[in-house]
């Protein structure tokens, strides 16, 4: 199968480029998405004149215009720019698009919609209205696919997988992912969602992370494995549904579980990881689950102060270590 | 002004007062003790009435929480909705959407539970219309207290610039809540607000089925023909309270002289004075409707009463679709 290289941005154009090839009802909208911040919908338009819609400023009313689309045949993918404006976005996502299919004529209606959300901090003095992660309140929502990938190849398949389904899907990029190279194959291929992946194989501890932070835990890994610790890292790739059997598979093989995340740990991502384990797998820990997550503080807004409370490849390792 | 025949001035009557015994119908079993949501359209039957009558089948109604005119007018049986309204599998969205009315089939999009959700909503339909190259068009009903809300301005603006097939429907009852709209609201006429969204805004009698309707006809030609969105303010009054159990409404934040002004106005009696006036039918005739409505709305009851609940195991489906 021949292979590419290319960046996280450039797979999601891949992924938007040969789906809206292939189906005339998938249309992009949001804001700048011609030229685009972020270059993952930039030039599209020039393909697809029609499909390509800059919005106004309007997070809250563009993120509705998607819902009412995608009840009516279209498969809107809605670009809201930065994970912060998502609360703008909040009640066409969380009360509108989540609901529609219960609420309203039990079942005849389906909102086949993507939100893409660029989120993450770390770029240097942007703090926290255009730096957090959101994706931990966006899982308590039933009625949501939340999403987020952590390489260029699960990037293009799960976003190629997620236009084409028939639920609304919250779909959380990272920033400093979108320069992130890896390969890619040339062929249509698609990764189901609720599937998580085992990134690398261990037998002493599992680190269950995903998106950027799965880029730092694969450093941590390799950091371990000069220490003699090998870690099996799971990438959840899927947050809601959340690939549970994977994850309680591995912790029965290592015995160990640490979490990873950028968000914050109270009601976090890694709380409902320990939380199913507990319930389900508490028999297979031989230590206390160990969660690495940013401080319960606000995102500093320098380009010195961001990283400090941003979890790091050194907090991970040490992490695991004091388990051992 | 679009032509209004016989045939369809009979439909607007007869459902008013469908409408209006509906809405008796539910206030009757509320006083029975029966848990429903009501917020009552009593006093605003005409332009809810006369809007969906100017529709085509194929296009989109976006309701609001005032209820429900809407959908009695776009077609909806009293009977399915009052199955829905007290949770019976009969119902419109088989029991669990309650009073988030909505039908495919009948395009009635369905009811929000958060004020103007909907509006941005509807301009999405109204973007896929456009963008399939469709002929429908999408009606976005709203009251006063939500026009207010930031969604119905970023809704506006986007349907303006892109010229989309909808027409808004504001229907000012001058209460939102126990709030009236003068301690509120910046302008006095809402349709004022049109022009800054490149639309025009025109303001009518809401208590009058035959403008609401000849307006109506007249700006679904316009978003239909692409030369975009309408808004149209229908100025009306609720005769009760917000809901069932609005006990402030008579004396409290307003007056019962002013309640008692408005039932003068009454938009049935209207359009029937105006029927026999204009020898569209004697009042025989007339009488014969509202006897039949009634008898329809009993018979309503004892279905929805009857129908079965949905199952456990459907209580709990179609949380996503397979």
């Amino acid at each position: 199968m021949a292979k590419k290289e290319m960046t996280v941005s450039e797979a999601l154009r891949e992924a938007l480029r040969e789906e809206m090839a292939r189906d005339n009802s998938v249309f992009v909208i949001g804001e700048d998405v011609k030229i685009n911040v972020w270059a993952v919908t930039r030039d599209l338009h020039k393909e697809f004149p029609e499909r390509i819609i800059n919005a106004p400023l309007s997070e809250s009313g563009f993120s509705g215009v998607g819902v009412g689309a995608a009840l009516t045949g279209m498969r809107p993918v809605v670009e809201i720019m930065f994970n912060d404006f998502l609360l703008y976005a909040a009640d066409s996502i969380w009360n509108q698009a989540a609901k529609y299919r219960y609420m309203c004529g039990g079942g005849n209606f389906k909102v086949p919609a993507v939100f893409r959300i660029a989120g993450g901090g770390s770029t240097g003095g942007n703090g926290c209205h255009h730096g957090q992660s959101l994706e931990a309140p966006a899982i308590h929502f039933p009625g949501l696919k939340v999403v987020f990938p952590g390489t260029p190849y699960d990037a293009k398949g799960l976003l190629k997988t997620s236009i084409r389904e028939d639920n609304p899907i919250v779909f959380f990029e990272h920033k400093l992912l979108y320069g992130v190279k890896g390969e890619v194959p040339d062929d249509d291929y698609t990764i189901p969602l609720g599937k998580a992946d085992i990134k690398r194989e261990g037998k002493d501890v599992t680190i269950v992370s995903y998106g950027y932070t799965l880029q730092k835990v694969l450093k941590a890994a390799e950091d371990l494995a000069k220490d003699g610790i090998q870690a099996e890292v799971v990438d959840l790739r899927t947050l809601r549904p959340m690939d549970t059997e994977t994850i309680l598979k591995s912790v029965q093989k290592t015995s160990k579980l640490v979490t990873a995340e950028e968000g914050t740990k109270i009601g976090g991502v890694g709380a409902e990881i320990a939380a199913m384990v507990a319930e389900e797998g508490l028999q297979y820990l031989d230590a206390p689950v160990k969660r690495v997550a940013a401080a319960e503080w606000i995102i500093c807004s320098s380009a010195y102060g961001d990283q400090m409370g941003i979890p790091q490849v050194a907090d991970v390792v040490q992490t695991v270590k004091s388990m051992f | 002004m679009a032509k209004i025949d016989k045939e369809t001035l009979l439909k607007i009557y007869r459902n008013m007062v469908r409408l209006r015994f509906l809405d008796d119908k539910i206030n009757e079993m509320l006083e029975k003790g029966m848990r429903i949501v009501q917020h009552s359209t009593r006093g605003q039957e005409a332009t809810q009435i006369a809007v969906p009558t100017a529709m085509e089948p194929g296009d989109y109604v976006m309701p609001y929480h005032r209820g429900w005119g809407w959908a009695i007018g776009k077609g909806m049986d009293p009977k399915i909705l009052l199955s829905e309204l007290i949770g019976k599998k009969t119902g419109c969205c088989k029991g669990k959407g309650g009073v988030h009315i909505a039908d495919w089939n009948l395009r009635i999009m369905g009811r929000p539970g958060v004020q103007a959700a909907h509006v941005p909503i509807g301009v999405g339909v109204a973007l896929s219309i456009k963008l399939r190259k469709a002929k429908d068009a999408v009606v976005a009903f709203f009251g006063d207290g939500a026009s207010n809300e930031g969604n119905i301005h970023e809704a506006m603006n986007m349907a303006g610039a892109w010229k989309l097939p909808i027409v808004f429907v504001n229907e000012n009852n001058q209460y939102a809540l126990f709030t009236p709209n003068i301690e509120t609201t910046s302008v006095r006429d809402l349709s004022d607000r049109a022009q800054g969204y490149g639309m025009p805004g025109i303001t009518i009698d809401g208590n009058d089925a035959i403008a609401g309707y000849e307006t109506a006809r007249e700006a679904l030609q316009r978003a239909r023909s692409g030369q975009g969105p309408t808004f149209i303010e229908a100025k009306t009054y609720r005769i009760h309270g917000h809901t069932g159990f609005d006990q402030f409404h008579l004396g409290v934040y307003r007056s019962k002289e002013e309640v008692e002004e408005w039932k003068k106005k009454d938009p049935i009696l209207r359009l029937r004075a105006r029927l026999i006036e204009m020898k569209t039918a004697t009042a025989a005739q007339l009488d014969d409707i509202d006897k039949k409505a009634k008898e329809e709305l009993e018979g309503a009851e004892k279905f929805a009463m009857d129908s079965p609940y949905p199952t456990r195991e459907e209580i709990f489906s179609d949380v996503y679709a397979e």
